[in-house]
């Protein structure tokens, strides 16, 4: 078992519980402890950073010294969601950059910066770089062959990568990797770290919902059977925002949109109960049943069972 | 749209402020368009990213801050990732979002800053953003009332909006770290 | 019997691809007189040019045809390929297939046609070609160079250094040309006047160079290796080899003039140099104000010459040199701004041009380096640069780019804001070009360091208002008006070519363009010798040119011209017209019409019956032949023939593809 500090943030308990849900779920599957940080606040994304440099650093900041003070000392903290992520991100590195920032943010927090060690991790960056793809594959009982799935990296993912890093950030290839790890086909597409407007969804819909009909139909146009994400904004916006996209475009896209960790734990024989899929706006139900199609074909066919 | 008379309309020091706030060289700019080129949002925009910078690297302050451009940056990076100078414009539009609150000119784009108020309201007193409070809290400043409603219901029902906000035992940490950085940004404006 | 071998080339799919190359082989053998056909993939190539020669040796093949690309080509090459075989260069004739056939048609069945045509034109002319053989001249082991500034200095330079006397005629009264009014040089900034000056006085100082500065050529006669050039020396009113420019005279003369080395900035006396460290450092009387010659009376300067230099009756002096190699320098002039009238330039002083600005700014200037407006003497604090006026203009002036302007002007705004602490300097451009060593870094230098501001859009107007000049231009980057109130104002002055350059062109033979520059051999690959063998260039008389390009131009040009002057004799052109003195009733129509002037009239003496008459005929100079055919055009009697382009030989093409 690997141990990991648990930073869900605030839309992992909202709009994003299904994240949540599914990644707790998956976890012991694939070998990984979470530990909650204690206590853990705001990470200082979206209106922090957008209007007070100091205020998102001393935010996330404290975040990163709550990790450094676990109890089972200073471990990498896995962080589900992109935009946390981030900010953790470039947090550590602004301070490790800057010792001016560092006592400035110091009296901001009116405590001492200790989270030096601590390294933030995204989680296609945990389950290829600690896990390893391998893992992942032996863990798969129910292979997704059969299935097209386009992974969405969306912005905060990969940029800016000298502090993600991981992965490319024009072509990333993390979560087709681990697409392809489940049996599933991962699709050529052109819009993986296209922004979907996620930040002013709730703000400017009209301008938002242009975004989100290219991003679907680059992914319906690449003969995509479904989505997957590791951005809670990024889910949220496709689901939530594709009813209205597809009247701009007079179509209906009806394309689910998971995280991966639901494809994952799908893939890894998780119940859809567990994956809360009956929280999603898109239905996932035709996905669903064409999984268990595709399975029956193979077993018919004399393929390995599960 | 009137001239600029320069060096008369510029605000000396903006494009240093800007470039210190921002952490990057707005001056490094030679206006070769990539990033309003890769914008998803440049479309929608008054003014395009690069001409912002522009009229930052000219000093004009007034024009600038009254611009709506920089409230509709999606903060997507895409265009830092993409500039050849190096020039992080992401990181400058967020400066220029603070410079614009901290100077209380009224923003070009009430209802984003509007959404980023009431975020930020909700951080201070529960430690953590509670998406149901602060949907409410923003519908009542940016009086964008019945927009959505048939999506919050749908999200409700799918138990997607916490009804109750969750509050951290560090909420009290929290609102101090708000205290001390607003007290400090008061302090600057002052000195200013 | 002629025994001719054909080779067809493919040249890869550039002629295959439009061309039928079996049906052209196959009907190539059919020709009078082939006894051998082949085909290659590439004929060029060291394994086509073996299989010609392999057949030469095979089937004992005494002419070839290659149908290929056009002779201009690779002609040469082919003449080589024969020649290593044993036999005569001029043995082949070339047909062309691909520029004149397969890239100009598209329907393969004509093309295949039209090229079985021009191999049986080329299989029958080829058939009455003879053997050529060239003449050879000898070579007079010494080069000019015309021009002193930076470029004729180099080029002077280095051939000396070859170890050839080189004989330097400059116009005006000293070396340096445009280099020596200029401040610091970009991209380094190192000052002009310190790397130039040494050069110049190397020059004065070099055992094979010999200066003539104040002079003229005034006429070109000969030919390479053998040029006769007529030199004006202008009377300086002073003796050369008794001056010692000690500046006694300039001192005590009462006549001042505005110094044409400040542009009208400064002044100058009527006995003068130019330049503190002017190179001869010999005084010059300029005629034109001087007292003496105006009114009869002063010789003041005489007074004061200790070295009793001066000399008022002194005349112009014509000498003669003869040269193998000429080298022009002859440089350019600055763009007249006059043609701006909505910029103001002479009318407004504080509108001025870019070379002025380096006066300005320099320390030896007249305003000892310190940046000040004609006007008032105002420091100024906000300047405003425009570049592009003149360049890129075709309404009022020239079409091209400048090239120098981007960068001397990046060079300004870093000077103004190194001098004047404070100033605020905008640049409008259309674009910045920078394509040199560590230019575009000098430019972001200018805008990030040293805080230039550069706005992208032409300026429209400049006038005066309450002791500003404001500048209307627009930011077309913004979509902007942008009012600029500027307390100076510098014009990015274009380049164009000398006011004389194509009176130089004339007199030298050489080709100019429409621009008045004068033009290199081939663009990319002979870029420093002119369409006259001998004549070559440097710097920017062949078009605009920075520092940095005119010296390499110069030594390229001085390598030419030296390894010119290293050979013996030079072989002469063996394609020449040739004069069947039995026909030729001497009428000379040819001479005039002969661009090299290589046509002169000759008597002999005939014996007609039992008397022995003497006439005139035409007679051709082979050396000064370049075989263009002008005066067979001319001839009325069909006396004058082209060698390897004969009366004979097209009139058995014509009768190949018209029988």
């Amino acid at each position: 078992m690997r141990v990991y500090s648990y930073y869900p943030g605030c839309s992992l308990e909202g709009t994003a519980k299904e994240y949540d849900y599914s990644l707790r779920a998956l976890a012991p599957l694939l070998g990984m402890q979470l530990v909650e940080i204690h206590d853990w606040s705001c990470c200082g994304s979206s209106a922090a950073h957008a209007t007070s440099h100091r205020l998102a650093l001393a935010l996330a900041a404290r975040n990163l010294n709550l990790a450094a003070d676990m109890p089972g000392g200073a471990r990498d903290i896995l962080v589900p969601c992109a935009m946390c992520y981030n900010r953790l991100k470039v947090t550590s590195a602004e301070l490790a950059a800057d010792s001016g920032l560092r006592s400035a943010v110091e009296s901001d927090l009116g405590d001492k910066w200790r989270g030096a060690a601590i390294t933030a991790k995204a989680l296609p960056e945990v389950l290829l770089g600690d896990i390893g793809v391998d893992a992942v594959a032996q863990a798969v009982v129910q292979p997704l062959e059969g299935l097209r799935v386009a992974s969405y990296y969306g912005c905060l993912l990969v940029r800016p990568p000298e502090y993600t890093g991981f992965d490319d950030p024009e072509s990333p290839k993390s979560m087709d990797e681990l697409v392809r790890a489940t049996g599933a086909t991962p699709v050529d597409w052109p819009h993986k770290v296209e922004c979907c407007g996620g930040g002013l969804s709730i703000t400017n819909r009209e301008l938002v919902a242009g975004l989100v009909a290219d991003i679907l139909g680059a992914a319906r146009d690449a003969g995509a059977d479904v989505i997957v994400t590791a951005c809670p904004m990024c889910q949220a916006n496709l689901d939530t925002r594709q009813g209205l996209a597809g009247k701009t475009r007079g179509t209906d896209f009806g394309l689910p949109v998971l995280y991966i960790t639901q494809l994952l734990g799908l893939a890894c024989g998780l119940s859809a109960a567990s994956l809360s899929f009956q929280s999603h706006l898109v239905s996932v139900a035709p996905l669903l049943e064409k999984v268990r199609q595709l399975g029956r074909a193979r077993q018919a066919a004399g393929g390995e069972g599960c | 749209m009137k001239a600029l008379v320069l060096p008369a309309s510029g605000a000396p020091g903006f494009a240093a402020e800007v470039s210190r706030l921002a952490g990057t060289d707005v001056q490094a700019c030679y206006a070769c368009g990539k990033c309003s080129a890769g914008c998803p949002v440049s479309a929608s925009m008054d003014y395009q990213p690069h001409q912002i910078i522009r009229l930052v690297q000219l000093d004009q302050k007034d024009e600038v801050l009254s611009a709506s451009a920089f409230w509709l940056c999606a903060s997507c990076v895409t265009c830092s990732v993409r500039c050849p100078r190096e020039v992080k414009l992401a990181q400058v539009m967020d400066a220029l979002r603070e410079i614009s609150r901290r100077s209380g000119v009224a923003a070009g784009q009430p209802r984003i800053a509007a959404f980023y108020g009431s975020f930020l309201d909700l951080v201070r007193s529960g430690g953590r953003l509670h998406e149901l409070g602060m949907t409410a809290m923003y519908k009542l400043r940016s009086r964008d009332l019945f927009g959505d409603i048939d999506l919050g219901v749908k999200l409700m029902l799918r138990g997607k909006l916490k009804l109750i906000p969750g509050r951290i035992k560090g909420r009290h940490h929290v609102a101090g770290i708000f205290r001390r950085v607003r007290e400090h940004e008061a302090g600057e404006g002052g000195k200013r | 019997m002629p025994r001719i071998g054909v080779f067809v080339c493919w040249c890869g799919s550039n002629i295959a691809a439009t061309v039928d190359i079996g049906q052209v082989t196959e009907a190539a053998a059919e020709m009078p007189h082939v006894v051998c056909v082949e085909d290659n993939k590439y004929t060029c190539s060291e394994p086509g040019q073996a299989s010609i020669r392999q057949a030469i040796a095979q089937h004992g093949l005494d002419r070839v045809v290659v149908a290929a690309c056009s002779p201009r080509m690779h002609e040469n090459t082919f003449r080589k390929t024969i020649s290593a075989a044993g036999l005569n260069p001029y043995l082949l004739e070339i047909a062309n297939i691909r520029e004149q056939c397969s890239w100009v048609h598209a329907d393969r069945v004509a093309a295949t046609a039209k090229a079985i045509d021009l191999v049986r034109m080329a299989v029958a002319k080829v058939a009455q070609h003879s053997a050529l053989t060239s003449s050879t001249s000898p070579v007079t082991r010494r080069a000019m160079v015309i021009g002193g500034g930076i470029a004729g200095i180099q080029a002077a330079l280095d051939i000396a250094d070859a170890g050839h006397e080189v004989v330097v005629v400059e116009r005006s009264p000293t070396l340096g040309g445009h280099m020596a009014q200029l401040d610091k040089t970009f991209p380094t900034l190192d000052c002009s006047a310190c790397i130039l000056t040494p050069k110049m006085v190397e020059v004065v100082q070099h055992p094979k160079i010999t200066l003539y500065a104040y002079s003229e050529v005034e006429k070109v006669d000969g030919y390479v290796g053998s040029f006769k050039v007529t030199v004006r020396r202008k009377a300086r009113s002073v003796d050369e080899s008794k001056c010692t420019g000690c500046g006694a005279c300039w001192e005590k003369c009462p006549v001042k003039v505005k110094s044409e080395f400040d542009l009208g900035l400064g002044t100058r006396k009527a006995i003068y140099v130019p330049f503190p460290q002017a190179v001869p450092a010999k005084a010059t009387i300029d005629r034109e104000h001087c007292i003496y010659y105006l009114r009869g009376r002063c010789r003041i300067c005489e007074r004061f010459c200790e070295a009793k230099a001066i000399v008022f009756d002194q005349q112009d002096e014509i000498i003669n040199v003869e040269v193998g190699a000429i080298v022009v320098a002859t440089g350019f002039q600055q763009f007249d701004q006059a043609a701006y009238g909505e910029y103001g330039y002479g009318e407004y002083p504080d509108v001025i041009t870019g070379l002025e600005f380096e006066r300005l700014v320099n320390a030896s200037g007249p305003t000892e380096g310190k940046i000040k407006r004609p006007s008032d003497g105002k420091v100024p604090e906000t300047v405003v640069f425009i570049k592009c006026v003149g360049s890129r203009d075709e309404h009022k002036g020239v079409p091209y780019c400048s090239r120098t302007c981007c960068m001397y002007t990046a060079k300004h705004a870093i000077l103004t804001r190194e001098k004047i602490h404070g100033s605020k300097v905008f640049i409008f451009y259309m674009d910045v070009r920078t394509p040199g060593k560590g230019y575009e870094e000098f430019y972001r230098r200018a805008s990030e360091e040293d805080g230039a501001r550069y706005l992208r859009g032409r300026v429209s107007r400049v006038y005066p208002k309450g002791g500003k000049m404001v500048v209307l231009g627009e930011d077309t980057l913004l979509g902007r008006k942008v009012i600029v109130e500027a307390d100076l104002v510098v014009l990015a002055s274009g380049m164009i070519a000398q006011p004389d350059a194509q009176e130089m062109a004339r007199k030298l033979g050489v080709s100019y363009d429409q621009h008045g520059f004068l033009t290199e051999a081939h663009p990319k690959l002979r870029p420093v010798e002119t369409n006259t063998a001998g004549i070559f260039l440097a710097g920017a008389c062949q078009g605009p040119k920075d520092i940095p390009d005119t010296v390499a131009q110069a030594c390229a040009a001085a390598s030419k011209a030296a390894a010119l002057l290293n050979r013996e004799a030079l072989e002469a052109e063996a394609m020449i017209a040739c004069v069947d003195e039995a026909r030729c009733s001497g009428c000379l129509w040819c001479e005039p019409v002969c661009p090299y002037k290589a046509i002169s009239a000759k008597t002999i003496s005939e014996r007609v019956g039992r008397r022995t008459l003497t006439r005139s005929v035409a007679e051709v100079n082979p050396s000064l032949c370049h075989g263009c055919g002008a005066c067979t055009v001319a001839c009325r009697d069909s006396a004058l023939n082209l060698l390897g382009f004969t009366n004979q030989q097209i009139l058995a093409e014509v009768e190949a593809v018209c029988p």
